[in-house]
């Protein structure tokens, strides 16, 4: 490489062409970055549709469901849906939001839309790998998909795909079959184009910061980015050969998480040797850093947006950094915590407890630095300022029922009940959806340059904001009362009296749903009706507010900015507004 | 705005936190000698993480409700003393709770799950299968028969492979689908999984335990009271999972001795 080069001039390309290297093939990170949020509202609308389906299951058992039979003959066939088929829909909505909404919306979206733009850069560090980062996630979408069309059914063995059920093939019964192979491949797929992602993210990140653009100075969702690309470069990288190790299991004959001796519908199966342990293992030391891939791009930006409407600095932006790169190590220390009675020697189960304690530590000076942030503030309520406040309010209710979980001796009661789903529901599900939307209202004008309306934001809060907590706060209550999860029906005798209980949530879910159709329509509308948006609408710091509303295709217009000021100067004495722009040409106050 | 986000924040607050504190949905009653330490051990925690959930949600609630901009010109105040006094003293009161949870709940954990079993123990075998629990007795001659996976068969109701034909061990041994044990004694099971993955879990006992295949694991535990409960499976193990369910008989010694009489002669 010429070393005299910058590193702008080297990733240099020229604006395309053709339609499809515009908008399809696109190597623009700000159209990647469209794509993933696209990628993601889909993918969204089809699970929240799942999880409906599940809810009204679940309230009224036998109520048809009008349509779903023509859908889903084998599954619901007269519309109602069997054990097997209630089973399927929690796998698919499981597997679409975590990986398809809650790591493609927060991270990839957004992530490869700002990132570069923040550090002042004009595209990725490896644009053909960013494209191809898509565009593999995008096929891994449609294989998953494809499996909702296969004879025997979609996989239903949970997002977890606990191995023998997952590994040993049709026998184990329906949605064994090419249903559970193309859902392990869909995510080994998957798994690809995060490791593409996430070495595009750190690369760019660490060598594409303009001029004055210190990690010091770096902004809080550039921070959460690329400590998030830091987990998912580890963590995809043990899950992308878990899965062909499970693949092999299924198509190969191999024995990797089968042991011998194991009889399924009445016929030994020829396998031997192999541990349904390893795949738990290889599984969560995957999947717990991957609940901090889902909420720590939503830490960023919430810390990134609540200064701009506090009009006041983040307190404490260090000690902020400081706590997510205290998750992220801690994140590779706790993965045991889901498999307390799994069978393991107890013993781990205690060493297991400590760091998953001990994470709480970081989390909770977070959310102190974010509510510490509002003490004297002049805060204006906009739509996403609102959504930053909800995220810290259900954040705070998600991670404290961490505390019951993370201890193995209450665990022993309370593993496997609805109280697990109300926890990561509203810690990693809610919270980074808030973050999302948040982002989404903060972002959209510099996206689409054009704003969203405030009145039906506000509205779309409210209903949520409301609706998420009775959605899931009485899911605390049936894990009390000992509500096993995963049930596609409640016909134990001790579970009937809580079907009331359910229906509510049922109920709660539907309206909660709802309210999202005004989100859709918002975002639909204001994309090619909302007022012109100008340059730098809510007064902020960053980068991406430097420039025009879109951005150009190299971000600045030829001009990089330089930058002489950190992300956080708002509420400055003197200033010509109350805030400093990173890349205004002012020297920095002394506070 | 602000004043309506505090409102509203409030609201969810109390009502939720009543519902914990007046038990409206709890557990069941305990059935274990272990019981009361997990259920003292939850108590705690739900103290200290309801006092968090309270002070940090109200906390939220004061300041969205104080501080929104009255286009006053007022200056903004800074947080008193900055992060430092926020991060010193989450780590000393979160540190501390934590050491004192774990100190408590560690020996809560390893009472049950690292204590030997009393020698004493009623050990009785467990087969888990999709999807249904059988149970296991050594029968009058105190041992259990050698199992062989490849003479599993559901129409002659092998469900753990013996070989009655050639083992004299396995013709007395008691097979049947519900769980009956004696009040006040120890017992041992020893879980087995014919298939997939399962899970023993009965709330009235405090107790929850996976079953792997290709792993033996024992769990131990003593029921204070006679009753019938349900045990359930809480591992995902296929379409029926919903509906593998077993009873669960704690009943006084002599009727226990009783019950495995007859048992025995229906062999």
């Amino acid at each position: 490489m010429d070393h005299a080069a910058t590193p702008a001039a080297v990733h240099h390309h020229a604006p395309p062409q053709g339609f499809l290297r515009k908008h399809v093939f696109s190597l623009d990170h700000k159209v990647i970055g469209k794509q993933y949020l696209d990628l993601a509202l889909v993918a969204v609308c089809i699970g929240m549709a799942l999880s409906w389906l599940m809810r009204v299951h679940l309230a009224w058992p036998n109520l048809p469901i009008p349509g779903l039979a023509k859908l889903s003959p084998n599954g619901a066939a007269n519309g109602v849906i069997t054990p097997e088929y209630y089973l399927s829909l929690m796998t698919m909505h499981a597997t679409i939001m975590v990986f398809f909404v809650l790591t493609s919306a927060p991270f990839a979206g957004f992530g490869n839309y700002f990132l570069p733009i923040q550090v002042g850069a004009e595209d990725m560090a490896f644009p053909r790998f960013n494209m191809m980062s898509f565009w593999t996630t995008c096929v891994a979408f449609l294989v998953l998909i494809s499996s909702f069309f296969v004879s025997d059914g979609p996989a239903l063995s949970g997002w977890t795909a606990y191995a023998p059920l997952s590994a040993v093939g049709k026998d184990a019964g329906p949605g064994q079959g090419l249903g559970q192979t193309l859902w392990a491949l869909s995510i080994a797929i998957f798994c690809v184009g995060q490791l593409f992602g996430s070495l595009n993210f750190i690369a760019t990140t660490l060598d594409l910061r303009t001029k004055g653009m210190s990690l010091a100075r770096m902004p809080y969702s550039t921070w959460a980015w690329f400590i998030t690309s830091v987990i998912g470069l580890i963590a995809f990288a043990v899950l992308l050969p878990a899965c062909i190790l499970l693949l092999l299991d299924r198509v190969a004959g191999t024995s990797f998480f089968i042991p011998a001796g194991l009889v399924i519908s009445d016929r030994l199966q020829p396998h031997s040797g192999g541990s349904p342990l390893l795949w738990q293992h290889l599984f969560w030391f995957f999947g717990h850093p991957e609940v901090y891939i889902a909420i720590l791009p939503g830490f960023g930006i919430v810390s990134t947006i609540l200064p701009v409407f506090a009009r006041k600095p983040l307190l404490g932006p260090r000690t902020l950094v400081g706590c997510m790169t205290a998750i992220a190590f801690l994140s590779y220390t706790v993965w045991g915590h889901h498999m307390f009675l799994s069978g393991m020697n107890p013993f781990s189960a205690l060493l297991f407890s400590v760091p998953t304690l001990i994470i709480t530590i970081p989390a909770t000076i977070a959310t102190l630095l974010w509510i510490g942030t509002i003490y004297g503030a002049k805060l204006r309520f906009t739509t996403p300022a609102l959504f930053c406040l909800g995220f810290v309010s259900v954040f705070v209710s998600g991670g404290l029922s961490g505390f019951f979980l993370a201890q193995p001796s209450i665990d022993t009661y309370l593993h496997a009940t609805y109280f697990v789903v109300a926890h990561f529901h509203f810690v990693m599900a809610v919270a980074a959806m808030f973050g999302i939307f948040a982002g989404t209202y903060f972002w959209f004008p510099k996206m689409f340059g054009r704003m969203m309306n405030e009145t039906l934001g506000k509205w779309h809060f409210w209903l949520t904001f409301i609706g998420v907590y009775c959605i899931f706060m009485p899911m605390h209550y049936l894990g009390l009362a000992g509500n096993v999860r995963r049930y596609s029906a409640f016909t134990d005798d001790y579970l009937k009296p809580l079907i009331p209980l359910h229906r509510f949530i049922t109920i709660a879910a539907l309206l909660t749903g709802a309210a999202q159709l005004i989100f859709l329509y918002n975002l639909i509308r204001s994309r090619f009706r909302g007022p012109r948006a100008p340059d730098n609408p809510w007064q902020a710091t960053t980068l991406e507010w430097s420039t025009t509303s879109p951005p150009p295709f190299d971000n600045f217009g030829g001009h990089p900015p330089v930058v002489s000021h950190g992300p956080n100067e708002y509420g400055v004495p003197g200033a010509a507004g109350d805030y400093v722009m990173q890349a205004a040409s002012e020297p920095a106050r002394v506070r | 705005m602000g004043k309506l986000f505090a409102v509203v924040v409030t609201i969810i607050t109390l009502v939720a936190t009543a519902i914990f504190v007046a038990h409206v949905w709890w557990l069941p009653a305990d059935i274990a000698v272990h019981g009361p330490a997990i259920d003292h051990q939850l108590r705690e925690t739900m103290v200290s993480a309801g006092l968090l959930f309270v002070v940090s949600q109200l906390a939220l609630a004061l300041f969205a409700w104080q501080y929104g901009d009255r286009k006053d010109g007022r200056p903004i105040k800074l947080f008193p003393g900055g992060a430092m006094p926020m991060v010193v003293s989450a780590i000393v009161l979160v540190g501390a709770e934590i050491l004192a949870l774990t100190f408590v709940g560690s020996k809560v954990w390893a009472g049950i799950f690292q204590s030997p079993p009393d020698p004493n123990s009623l050990v009785i075998d467990v087969q888990a299968e999709q999807f249904a629990f059988y149970f296991r007795y050594a029968g009058p001659d105190g041992s259990f028969a050698a199992t062989h996976p490849e003479l599993i068969n559901e129409a002659s109701e092998n469900y753990f492979g013996l070989d009655p034909a050639h083992d004299v061990d396995a013709r007395d041994d008691i097979v049947v689908p519900s769980l009956a044990i004696p009040v006040n004694r120890p017992i041992l099971l020893r879980m087995h999984a014919k298939d997939v993955n399962h899970s023993f879990y009965v709330p009235e006992l405090r107790i929850q335990q996976d079953f792997v295949p290709g792993l033996v694991i024992p769990l131990h535990f003593t029921a204070t009271q006679a009753g019938k409960y349900e045990i359930v499976c809480t591992q995902l193990c296929g379409l029926g999972h919903y509906n593998m369910r077993a009873y669960l008989e704690v009943m006084p010694q002599e009727q226990f001795d009783h019950w495995l009489k007859d048992k025995a002669a229906q062999q």
